[in-house]
C-alpha cells in the first residue's frame, strides 16, 4: 500500500447476509395451522441450487427473519417452496402474505440429508409433524433417482388426521409400487382409517434390512430421540442415521453465535447430522 | 396345514420361547378369523382371553357421549391385545373391533394363569414378554400425552 | 498491521519519550485516525486522541474482582494503565452496525449498506489484545463465511503494540500463552522504560509499513543493555499476574462436568447480566434487529452484539433451550475455555481479566475453572465422542 494511498473502497457486508428479493406467485393451507409458500425471484431468473435439508432464512418486511427449511423439489429451479406452521410473529405474517406480494429470502444454507450416500441401501425415512417438510425434497431426489435405492419407506406421524401434511402426495406415493408409506397419528376419531400410535410404533414393522439401510429422521427433537433409539434398537447403526436439528438462528452462516449446541453450530455444521455425532449432545439439558 | 404349535412358534412374541413352553401355550389357544367391522372384545365384558394379531389391523377403541369413537390405538399383525385378563376383575377396560379381516389367536386366560402359576418359570418368561410390551406401549402413551408436535408457547 | 503480514525484522530502536508526537505525527500524516487509551468518567477508554497529552499520563488502575479504579501512578509514565473495560473489537466489529435498508414501495427493495473502512492507527494494544485479534481473525474470517467489514477494517490498521510493564490484579495472560510479550500481529511494539534520569521507549518493528513509518520517526538503534531492561521489564510482569488458570485439559474437563453441582452456586450469584460477555475481546455473539419507521415506508436490518447470558438467545418456538441462569453461566464458561477449542482451534480466552473486573458481583472464572477441576464430577460420555469438522480447523 503506498503512504499516500488514504483511499479505501467501500466494502458490502457479505452477500450471505443480503436477502434477495422474492415474488409470491402461489399461496396454499396445507392444514389448518400450516402453509406453503410458492416463490419466485423478483428480478427474474433461477432460484438457487440447493441440497434436500437445506434452509433458508426468509425475511419479512418490518417483521423479521426466520430460518425455514426448503420444501420444493431440487430438481427444480424455477420455483422455491417453503412450508412453515403459522406459529410466531414472522410466520402469521408470512401466512397473511397474498400473491404477488415479496418478501426477502437468504440461503441456502447448512449441510444436506446424504441420500447419495444411501445408494444401494433401503431408505427410511421418518417424520414426525411440519418435520415432513424437510425431507421432502429428499423423497423428490430420491424419486428421481429411484433405481438406486433398495426398498424406500416413509413413516409418517402426524396429530391428528387433519394435521396430516401433503395429502395427496402421499396418497400418490402410497400408491407407488415402489414404496411403502405409512402414516399414523396420535389420536384420532372413528372414522379414520389409518393407523393410531406414536410414529416410532411403525418402525417395529416397516420392511427394510437394517443392516443395508439408511435413515433420515426430522420432527421435534424429542419424537428425533425415541424414532433413533428404536431405529437401531431394530439394528441401524448411528452412523446410518441422519437426523435435523433446530435452534435459533439469526444468521445462517455460523457467525452470530446463536444455534451453538456444544462445540457444533446448527446453522453451519447441520441442521442435518448424522445422529453418532450429535447423540451425546440430544441429552444434554438446557446445552 | 401348519399345526397350532407351528403358528404360535413363528409368532414374534413367542419367538425363542422353548419347545416345552410353546406346547403349554398352545394348549390354551385357538384360531380365529374376525371379520372386518365386527368387534373382537368390547369395554365392560368379561376378559378372559389375549389375542395374538397374526394378519389384520385391530382398533383400540373408546366411546365418549358426545365425541364418539375414539381411537386409542390401532394393533397390527404381529403385535398382540389384551391383559385385562391378566388380573382381577377380569373386565375389558376398552373395545377392540377388526378395520380389517383379522386372523387372531386366541389364549384362554383362565388357562395360562392356571399354567403361571403352576410352573413359574414358564410364568417368569411369559410375563417379562408381556411387560416388555406393556413398557413399550407405557412408552408411546406417555410420549402421546406430551403431545409432540403441538407447540407450546 | 493486515492479519496477513509477515515480517522479521530482529533490530530494536529506541524512541524517546519527547519524540513521542513525532509518531503520532507520522501516523496522522499517512492518513491514520489516531485510537488510544485515554480516561474518560474514571475509567481509560479507547477513543480518538489529537495528541500525546490524551493519553493516560501518569495514571495507573488498581483492578480487583468487581473493582475499578484511576490512581496516580508513576509521573510521567504514557502507559501505567491496564487495560479498561472496551477492547478494540468495537472498531472492528462495531457494537452496532447497519446492514442493510429495505423499502416497501410496491415490492421490496433492499439496499446494502456500503461501509468505509478508515485507517486506523490502535496505539497501546496489548499482547493479550493481539490474541483477541488473533481469534477474531479465525473466527470472523477463517471459516466458510467471512465477516466481509471485519476484514475490510482489519486491513486498514497500524498497529502500535505496548508490552506490558505491569500485571493486572485481574491479568492472566501467561496463562493463556498470550503475553505479557507482543510476539507478533503488530506494525510496532513499544517497551517503555521510564527512569529517574530517562523516559523512552525500546522499540521492535513488526511489519513493513511499521518500518516505513518508522523511518519517518526520530530514533536510535537500541543497545543490547537497553534491550536487556526491555526483557527484563516484561518477565518480571510474567512472573507477576494476579490471575492463574490451569489449561490443562481444560477442554475435556469442562465437557465431562457438564452436570458438576458447582455451577449451581455460580448460578446463585450470577446476574446473567451479560458484562462479562461486553467487555470480553473475543465474544462476537450477535443478534439482529428490524427497525421499521413509523411511516412503515423503510426498515433497517440492525446488527447487534449480543450475549449468551440473555434468555432470548436460545429462543426457538416454544421457549428458551436455556433457561437457567445454570446452563447461561456454564455455557459462556464452557464455550470459551472448552468448545471454542473445537470450533476454531485455540480457546477464547485471552487472560486480559476483563470479565473478572467489570463482573458486579464479582464472579472469577479462573476461580470457577478451578472450583470445576477441584470438584471435579467427569461422567464420561457414553459413546465416543466424534469430533465435527470444522471448516476452521
Amino acid at each position: 500500500m503506498s503512504t499516500l494511498d488514504f483511499v479505501t473502497v467501500p466494502v458490502n457486508v457479505s452477500d450471505p447476509m443480503i436477502p434477495r428479493v422474492y415474488r409470491v406467485l402461489r399461496t396454499r393451507w396445507n392444514t389448518g395451522d400450516t402453509f406453503s409458500l410458492e416463490l419466485v425471484p423478483q428480478e427474474g431468473g433461477d432460484i438457487p441450487a440447493f441440497e434436500p435439508g437445506q434452509f433458508n432464512m426468509v425475511y419479512i418486511y418490518g417483521v423479521g427473519e426466520i430460518p425455514i427449511s426448503i420444501s420444493g423439489d431440487p430438481a427444480r429451479r424455477d420455483l422455491l417452496i417453503h412450508t412453515t406452521r403459522a406459529v410466531g410473529t414472522v410466520t402469521h405474517s408470512m401466512s397473511k402474505l397474498n400473491v404477488d406480494d415479496t418478501l426477502g429470502v437468504r440461503g441456502p444454507f447448512g449441510s444436506a440429508w446424504p441420500v447419495e450416500l444411501g445408494r444401494g441401501k433401503d431408505i427410511v425415512i421418518v417424520a414426525g409433524g411440519i418435520g415432513l417438510a424437510p425431507l421432502r425434497p429428499a423423497m423428490y431426489r430420491i424419486l428421481a433417482n429411484r433405481e438406486q435405492y433398495g426398498r424406500v419407506v416413509l413413516l409418517y406421524g402426524a396429530r391428528t388426521p387433519a394435521d396430516v401434511l401433503y395429502r395427496k402426495e402421499l396418497e400418490q406415493w402410497r400408491s407407488q409400487f415402489d414404496l411403502d408409506v405409512f402414516v399414523t397419528v396420535d389420536r384420532a376419531t372413528g372414522n379414520w382409517r389409518g393407523s393410531v400410535g406414536l410414529v416410532t410404533q411403525l418402525i417395529g414393522r416397516a420392511p427394510f434390512d437394517p443392516l443395508n439401510s439408511m435413515a433420515i429422521v426430522c420432527g421435534p427433537e424429542l419424537m428425533m430421540r425415541f424414532t433413533t433409539m428404536e431405529l437401531m434398537k431394530r439394528g441401524i447403526s448411528g452412523n446410518n442415521i441422519y437426523i435435523s436439528l433446530e435452534r435459533n438462528m439469526k444468521c445462517g452462516i455460523g457467525l452470530c453465535g446463536h444455534c451453538q449446541l456444544g462445540s457444533v453450530f446448527v446453522c453451519k455444521d447441520g441442521p442435518v447430522f448424522q445422529h453418532s455425532q450429535v447423540e451425546h449432545l440430544l441429552t444434554r439439558w438446557e446445552l | 396345514m401348519k399345526t397350532l404349535e407351528t403358528i404360535v412358534a413363528k409368532h414374534p412374541f413367542f419367538d425363542g420361547l422353548q419347545p416345552a413352553y410353546l406346547e403349554l401355550i398352545t394348549g390354551c389357544a385357538a384360531n380365529h378369523v374376525i371379520k372386518a367391522g365386527e368387534f373382537l372384545f368390547r369395554e365392560g365384558e368379561e376378559a378372559q382371553q389375549f389375542f395374538v394379531i397374526r394378519e389384520g389391523t385391530l382398533k383400540l377403541l373408546v366411546q365418549m357421549p358426545a365425541a364418539g369413537e375414539i381411537i386409542l390405538q390401532t394393533i397390527h399383525s404381529g403385535e398382540i391385545v389384551g391383559w385385562s385378563w391378566l388380573f382381577s376383575p377380569y373386565r375389558w377396560h376398552f373395545s377392540g373391533r377388526a378395520a380389517t379381516e383379522l386372523r387372531v389367536l386366541t389364549f384362554d386366560g383362565a388357562c395360562l394363569r392356571q399354567k403361571c402359576d403352576a410352573d413359574t418359570g414358564f410364568g417368569y418368561e411369559f410375563m417379562k414378554r408381556f411387560s416388555r410390551i406393556m413398557m413399550e406401549r407405557l412408552q408411546a402413551t406417555r410420549l402421546q400425552l406430551i403431545d409432540l408436535y403441538q407447540v407450546r408457547e | 498491521m493486515t492479519k496477513s503480514s509477515k515480517a522479521d525484522f530482529k533490530s530494536r530502536f529506541v524512541l524517546e519519550r519527547q519524540d513521542f508526537q513525532c509518531l503520532l505525527d507520522a501516523l496522522n500524516g499517512q492518513g491514520y485516525r489516531l485510537i488510544a487509551p485515554t480516561p474518560r468518567d474514571g475509567a481509560v477508554v479507547y477513543d480518538e486522541i489529537a495528541a500525546v497529552s490524551d493519553l493516560p499520563i501518569g495514571l495507573t488502575d488498581e483492578q480487583e474482582r468487581g473493582t475499578y479504579r484511576l490512581k496516580d501512578g508513576d509521573p510521567g509514565r504514557l502507559f501505567g494503565c491496564g487495560l479498561g473495560p472496551h477492547s478494540w473489537k468495537k472498531f472492528l466489529y462495531p457494537a452496532e452496525l447497519r446492514l442493510w435498508n429495505a423499502h416497501a414501495n410496491g415490492s421490496l427493495a433492499i439496499t446494502p449498506d456500503d461501509h468505509h473502512p478508515e485507517r486506523l492507527a490502535l496505539i497501546g494494544v496489548r499482547a493479550c489484545e493481539l490474541g483477541a485479534l488473533r481469534v477474531l481473525d479465525r473466527v470472523l474470517s477463517g471459516g466458510q463465511y467471512h465477516d466481509t467489514v471485519y476484514e475490510a477494517q482489519r486491513d486498514h490498521l497500524f498497529i502500535v503494540a505496548v508490552n506490558c510493564g505491569r500485571a493486572g490484579n485481574t491479568c492472566f495472560c501467561a496463562s493463556m500463552n498470550t503475553g505479557p510479550r507482543a510476539e507478533s500481529g503488530f506494525d510496532l511494539a513499544l517497551t517503555e522504560i521510564l527512569e529517574p534520569e530517562r523516559h523512552y521507549f525500546v522499540v521492535e518493528v513488526g511489519s513493513e509499513a511499521g518500518q516505513r513509518l518508522f523511518d519517518g520517526v526520530p530514533h536510535q538503534s537500541a543497545l543490547e543493555a537497553d534491550v536487556q531492561k526491555a526483557t527484563t521489564i516484561i518477565e518480571t510482569t510474567a512472573t507477576h499476574m494476579g490471575r492463574h488458570l490451569d489449561t490443562t485439559g481444560i477442554k475435556d474437563l469442562l465437557y465431562a462436568n457438564f452436570e458438576n453441582s458447582e455451577w449451581d452456586e455460580v448460578a446463585a450469584r450470577c446476574l446473567t447480566c451479560g458484562n462479562c460477555t461486553l467487555v470480553c475481546p473475543t465474544c462476537f455473539c450477535t443478534t439482529v434487529e428490524d427497525v421499521a419507521e413509523l411511516t412503515g415506508a423503510s426498515a433497517q436490518r440492525i446488527r447487534r452484539w449480543d450475549s449468551c447470558f440473555t434468555m432470548d438467545f436460545s429462543y426457538v418456538v416454544g421457549g428458551h433451550v436455556r433457561a437457567s441462569a445454570r446452563s447461561r453461566y456454564r455455557q459462556w464458561l464452557t464455550h470459551k475455555l472448552a468448545a471454542w477449542i473445537d470450533q476454531f482451534g485455540s480457546s477464547g480466552c485471552v487472560g486480559c481479566g476483563r470479565c473478572i473486573t467489570w463482573c458486579p458481583v464479582g464472579i472469577d472464572l479462573t476461580e470457577e475453572a478451578k472450583t470445576i477441576r477441584a470438584h471435579s464430577q467427569p461422567k464420561p460420555e457414553t459413546k465416543s465422542r466424534k469430533k465435527i469438522h470444522h471448516e476452521n480447523t
